[in-house]
């Protein structure tokens, strides 16, 4: 009699306690945690912004970032130009505008290459395990033995010296004129990707290692799932939570590559504007014409700042521990 | 050995699962894990047989290797399907599926064993998807069929794992397992996690359905108490091998190997008069990967004589199909659980 009415008791308690519980799933709920942080909002408006910008730059600016006047050369900022002039007259907020473009492809495309291939390799190499796992990750530490920033320098010395003389008609050669189409961008996308998955492989890989031993993993084996199916249904959704908050904090390492190759003169051709190659050109006059090198530094922060405050907002939210 | 008749589900001979140690930088095979050593047992249909022991002693292996998670080193798995014994250890993984539906698992970790990501729905009804048997609005109907078996009200059918107690989240486990209409259920400490009082429920539930659907189960826990509640007959299990085979009201009045009567000293006492002192066993598990010479307990033995540390005991038949590995069988009084004061 009396267990009866502890099992009653147990019964009622379940079903308070579920009623009592919103009726969500876990990616509605992470997204409702991140709307209730002030600060990833912020970043993510900031980044809206100059996503914005950076699609409708030819609307908004009011000049064309190559369009300059030589009489206007180190023109303060005032009425004709916001933000003042730089040494060929061109104006410094249209080319900030303008610069927000590569800026913001260089951070997407290094987020997309990290994720797809990095989550795909490290899935794969975790998931299998075993000499698969050994072969997949030795290749990732020698990669990671390279330093990274000595290895994109070294790629972007070769892709700018030995491929800009490859006759045109080979596969090179193609490559070459991609690259020009994107104003010198395109080698730059290769560069931080060639780096830029190997974190990723790590973190994915990890995860799988530990969720192929789940149960619930095992369940599904047990259940005639083949090993694709497996890893689409219940590997992939269980780590790219994480992975997503991973690259997101990534994605401002990629931006600063891309500031730090242009301006010691590897990145983008001239006359793309791109945030680094800006400051690298007012530098050199800061001491007499400190607004060419502090705009364009001020936009390179300001975007890093909001991708650091959205990817830790997305932490936040993604982390069940946080709930 | 074996009492082979037309009535077992599933007959396990000599069965043996290694693991390999590797060690160094080439790799070099040092040694084995020897997880299960030669086990051998049969279920017939429509009993529960359990497999108890303590952590480490390959009883979680021995279900393992049935689904064939694992590969067993060596020995038989014989499944009776339609008449015929097949041998699950021969059959290539591809061809594995059709006794999938047959032989399914119940987990013991009820917040491991559920994808966070899946509604109860998906998770109940991707064994019906996997297998091609429903899709749709049939599949809808189906699971909520299942969940209302196991006791789970149908309106949760959009929950997430999330929202549910342990108890509850071990019924969906259960009913994700009964969706293929399985025969054979290796149930792997399937309330080991859970509270007591939710213990009895989701022990009463699979004794339910056992009545409901004819189900066999292989029970494998560590708690004998619950082990005797749901067990026909019971297999004591010491670091991989076969310790005594009986039904379990004989192991627990009569156990005829001292590690059996160890076990059951630890068995707590409900009344008043029923006290048996507590027989603590010296020492740690041995090493599976270097087992003792001989009786493989010996060394943790309070009976063990000169014979137990040379000779390997022999899998005896002491009547009454109560069967012992000890060699000193015959000539011990053990203490089971005596029921008058």
């Amino acid at each position: 009699m009396e267990v009866n009415l502890k099992e009653r008791d147990n019964e009622v308690k379940d079903k308070i306690m579920i009623d009592e519980r919103p009726e969500v799933n876990l990616w509605k709920d992470a997204f409702r945690r991140l709307l209730k942080n002030k600060m990833a909002i912020l970043g993510g408006i900031i980044i809206l912004v100059l996503l914005a910008l950076a699609i409708f730059a030819p609307y908004i600016a009011p000049y064309h970032y190559a369009e300059g006047s030589l009489l206007d050369n180190y023109a303060k900022p005032g009425t004709k130009y916001l933000l003042g002039a730089d040494f060929m007259g061109r104006d410094l907020l249209s080319r900030i505008i303008y610069g927000t473009r590569i800026s913001l492809s260089v951070g997407i495309v290094g987020a997309l290459t990290a994720f797809i291939i990095g989550v795909f390799y490290g899935v794969v190499s975790g998931y299998y395990g075993g000499k698969v796992d050994d072969i997949m990750m030795r290749f990732v530490d020698i990669m990671y033995g390279f330093p990274t920033l000595l290895l994109i320098i070294l790629l972007m010395v070769l892709f700018k010296s030995t491929f800009a003389i490859a006759t045109t008609g080979t596969f090179v050669g193609y490559l070459n004129v991609v690259d020009r189409a994107f104003g010198g961008l395109f080698f730059i996308f290769i560069g931080i990707g060639v780096t830029a998955w190997l974190e990723m492989a790590r973190i994915a890989r990890g995860m799988a290692l530990s969720l192929r031993e789940k149960e619930f993993v095992e369940a599904a084996r047990a259940t005639g799932n083949f090993n694709l199916q497996i890893i689409l249904k219940h590997v992939l959704p269980n780590l790219i939570g994480p992975c997503i908050v991973r690259v997101t904090l990534a994605i401002p390492g990629y931006i600063t590559f891309e500031a730090f190759l242009s301006f010691i003169g590897l990145g983008v051709n001239p006359p793309t504007p791109s945030w680094g190659m800006m400051i690298s050109e007012g530098y050199k006059a800061i001491r007499s014409y400190p607004h060419l090198a502090i705009y364009p530094g001020l936009a390179l922060a300001i975007s890093m700042m909001a991708f650091n405050f959205l990817g830790d907002g997305l932490r936040d939210a993604l982390d069940p521990r946080m709930k | 050995m074996i009492e082979s008749d037309n009535s077992n589900l599933l007959e396990v001979k000599n069965l043996k699962m290694y693991f390999p140690i590797y060690q160094g930088l080439l790799r070099r095979l040092v040694s084995h894990i020897r997880a299960v050593d030669g086990v051998s047992f049969f279920i017939r249909k429509g009993e529960t047989l359990g497999l108890v022991g303590e952590s480490g002693c390959g009883k979680t292996t021995v279900g393992r290797c049935i689904v064939r998670a694992y590969q067993p080193t060596n020995g038989e798995i014989l499944y009776r399907k339609d008449g015929k014994y097949v041998d699950l250890t021969k059959i290539p993984y591809k061809k594995l599926k059709i006794y999938r539906r047959d032989i399914q698992m119940i987990f013991q970790d009820p917040f491991s064993s559920l994808n966070p990501y899946m509604t109860v729905l998906d998770i109940v009804g991707e064994p019906l998807k996997v297998h091609k048997i429903a899709q749709g609005r049939e599949l809808k109907s189906q699971v909520k069929d299942l969940l209302s078996r196991v006791g789970l009200s149908v309106k949760y059918i959009s929950r997430y794992p999330n929202a549910f107690s342990g108890g509850q989240r071990q019924r969906i486990g259960i009913a994700r397992t009964l969706a293929l209409k399985p025969k054979l259920i290796i149930a792997d400490e399937p309330v080991s996690a859970l509270d007591v009082s939710i213990q009895a429920q989701v022990v009463n539930l699979m004794k339910d359905l056992q009545g409901e659907f004819g189900l066999t189960y292989l029970f494998i826990a560590h708690d004998l108490s619950i082990v005797e509640h749901v067990s026909d007959r019971v297999l004591v299990m010491y670091l991989g091998s076969m310790a005594e085979l009986v039904n379990s009201e004989e192991l627990y009045f009569h156990p005829l190997h001292p590690y059996t009567e160890a076990l059951l000293s630890a068995v707590p006492k409900f009344k008043p008069g029923m006290e048996t002192h507590r027989i603590l066993l010296p020492g740690e598990v041995p090493n599976p990967s270097n087992p003792p010479s001989g009786c493989k307990f010996h060394p943790r033995c309070r009976y063990a004589r000169e014979i137990c540390s040379k000779e390997v005991p022999k899998w005896r038949d002491m009547g009454n199909s109560h069967y012992v590995a000890c060699h000193l069988a015959d000539q011990l009084t053990l203490q089971g659980i005596t029921n008058n004061s």
